[in-house]
């Protein structure tokens, strides 16, 4: 294992890893809400606080961070209350913070839109030792978000108004959840790239539901197949030369392919096994019994 | 223009400790009154039915008493305490109206059941007293043994036993139910009926929106019939009669034009 004789990929692998269990783990909740392109939302969003950071000359990394946040909390409130006109207030917030981010580099002394790049399409070979800080920082914080309060998450994820009245804070824990969404987005966006980090939250949820019938093991499976995808996207890329974001996203889908194919076969056996399980009294074949009971009884 | 109504909920004032009040509660929903001015009361131990017609706010009255809908004048106490600074969640169970039967992703019965305890746990850390209750939610709906299955495969009877279970995960002393028996096969109605029962026997106050009384009807106590946001009838549960009384009775007819009379808003007919 040559490749981890290299500084810059030891950090680049690390980073790989904590993209690879963050995506997954907020993306899930994302996916069970139904916003599973919300992440994509607050890439471009987040495009105006990279620009930001090239022109205030700090941290592109902590700026897209904040700025992001912001605009995630901009999304749930416009979610609360604009209800017709949200999708639209939505788009204007998307595009704007893609244009956003473009004219503040432009305007940036000696920027280019070529410095953007890195951060649209990832850049695991430039990840710098504070970049790791940063990284390893922000996951921290999104794996304590994600895990520690899973179940209060679950539930407001599952049925808004049912969590409401076991008294949980849903609005508190909406904003929680677009927040940590923001903060995974900066956390992947040197890795994947601003462009493709939905795809990271999404795909590696839907492949293992292929798999699941559990929300806790649907976790599970998730998690593993991102740490598994980022691991294997930046060795290929080390190897091969090529884009570790492209590499990883596209490794992402032949994961979901793979397991969907898997999946019909994995199906079948459980039939059968439910089969060999069920008892005489409740028989896979239809058979006219001998009295009726409740329920045959059709109202008229 | 309700006040018809007072002299009703007032023969009521003997009763002690209301669990639930509305007074003079007002809604819209965009800029139509969905709500004019409802009284209610539920007393300790009784089953109120909330019939009416579609249309006539008896989803949005249960969905104010949760805080659901936002209120525009009127007050509503639970347990005796304003809604806006009640806290105390874990004594309230909710049957929301039936909607999509999962999330995005899979889920299991025991999973989705669990969600009903959080407010019975502190943190959202479940103990083993915890997990028994859950356990003890689902025997009492009869799927027990479905615990482990995801809940997008089961029926659309079995699903509302979940929901119902998920109500009664937190042990509460009030049961609100939305149309709990709408969409329900027969087998799951009389599971249903009988769940009820055991919890009206063990002390339970419910208040439930129905379209028709159904199998429950020999629990319900007292009957409110709301029309156009109006309390129209606040009193005895209409007695079926003929063919309506024989039991497992599905009452299924077309609705009475809206011309009809007062008191049959699809309720009786």
């Amino acid at each position: 294992m040559e490749l981890l004789d290299y500084a810059f990929m030891q950090r680049a692998l690390l980073a790989a890893v904590l993209v690879g269990i963050t995506a997954p783990a907020i993306g899930i909740y994302l996916v069970q809400r139904r916003q599973p392109l919300m992440g994509d939302g607050i890439g471009h969003v987040a495009m105006t606080g990279v620009g930001l950071g090239f022109l205030l000359n700090a941290s592109p990394v902590w700026m897209a961070t904040a700025v992001s946040a912001l605009g995630a909390i901009l999304m749930e409130l416009i979610r609360w209350y604009g209800r017709t006109r949200g999708d639209i207030a939505l788009a204007m917030l998307f595009y704007g913070g893609m244009a956003g981010g473009v004219m503040f580099v432009s305007v940036t002394p000696g920027g280019s839109t070529a410095n953007l790049s890195s951060y649209l399409f990832g850049s695991l070979s430039t990840v710098s030792p504070s970049d790791v800080t940063a990284i390893a920082l922000l996951s921290a914080f999104v794996v304590a978000v994600t895990l520690g309060l899973r179940r209060q998450l679950f539930a407001v994820s599952l049925d808004e108004e049912f969590a409401r009245v076991t008294g949980l804070p849903v609005r508190a824990l909406n904003l929680l959840t677009a927040v940590t969404a923001a903060v995974t987005v900066t956390v992947a966006m040197r890795v994947v790239g601003l462009i493709l980090v939905s795809a990271l939250m999404v795909v590696p949820v839907a492949a293992a539901q292929q798999l699941t019938r559990s929300f806790a093991a649907t976790f599970a499976v998730a998690v593993t197949i991102g740490v598994t995808v980022t691991l294997g996207g930046t060795v290929t890329s080390y190897y091969q030369d090529v884009p570790p974001g492209a590499t990883i996203v596209l490794l992402t889908i032949a994961a979901f392919l793979v397991l969907t194919a898997l999946a019909a076969p994995l199906a079948r056996r459980r039939a059968r096994a439910a089969a060999a399980a069920r008892p005489a009294a409740d028989p896979a074949e239809c058979a006219i019994p001998a009295s009726r009971a409740a329920g045959d009884e059709v109202g008229v | 223009m309700t006040d018809t109504t007072n002299g009703m909920t007032d023969t009521e004032a003997g009763t002690p400790e209301p669990v639930i009040r509305l007074s003079g509660v007002r809604a819209e929903l965009g800029s139509r009154p969905v709500l004019r001015g409802i009284d209610l009361t539920v007393s300790r131990g009784e089953v109120v039915a909330l019939l009416g017609a579609n249309g006539s706010g008896k989803s949005t009255a249960v969905r104010s008493i949760i805080g659901q809908v936002p209120v525009s004048a009127g007050e509503i106490e639970l347990f005796g305490t304003p809604r806006r600074r009640f806290r105390d969640w874990a004594r309230v169970g909710y049957v929301p109206q039936r909607t999509t039967a999962a999330g995005g992703v899979p889920a299991t019965v025991t999973e989705v059941v669990t969600a009903g305890r959080l407010s019975r746990a502190r943190f959202g850390i479940l103990r083993k007293a915890d997990h028994a209750a859950v356990r003890r939610a689902l025997e009492l709906v009869r799927m027990a043994d479905r615990a482990k299955d995801p809940v997008d495969a089961l029926s659309g009877g079995q699903h509302q036993r979940v929901l119902i279970a998920r109500a009664l995960a937190a042990e509460p002393e009030l049961l609100i139910m939305d149309e709990p028996m709408a969409g329900v096969d027969l087998a799951s109605q009389e599971v249903l009926a009988e769940t009820l029962r055991e919890q009206v026997a063990g002390g339970a106050t419910v208040l439930l929106v129905l379209h028709e009384l159904g199998p429950l009807e020999p629990l319900i106590d007292r009957a409110v019939v709301l029309r156009d946001g109006c309390v129209l009838h606040d009193g005895p549960p209409p007695k079926a009669v003929g063919q309506h009384a024989l039991p497992g009775h599905d009452h299924v007819h077309p609705h009475a034009p809206a011309g009809a009379g007062p008191i049959r808003t699809g309720l009786l007919s």
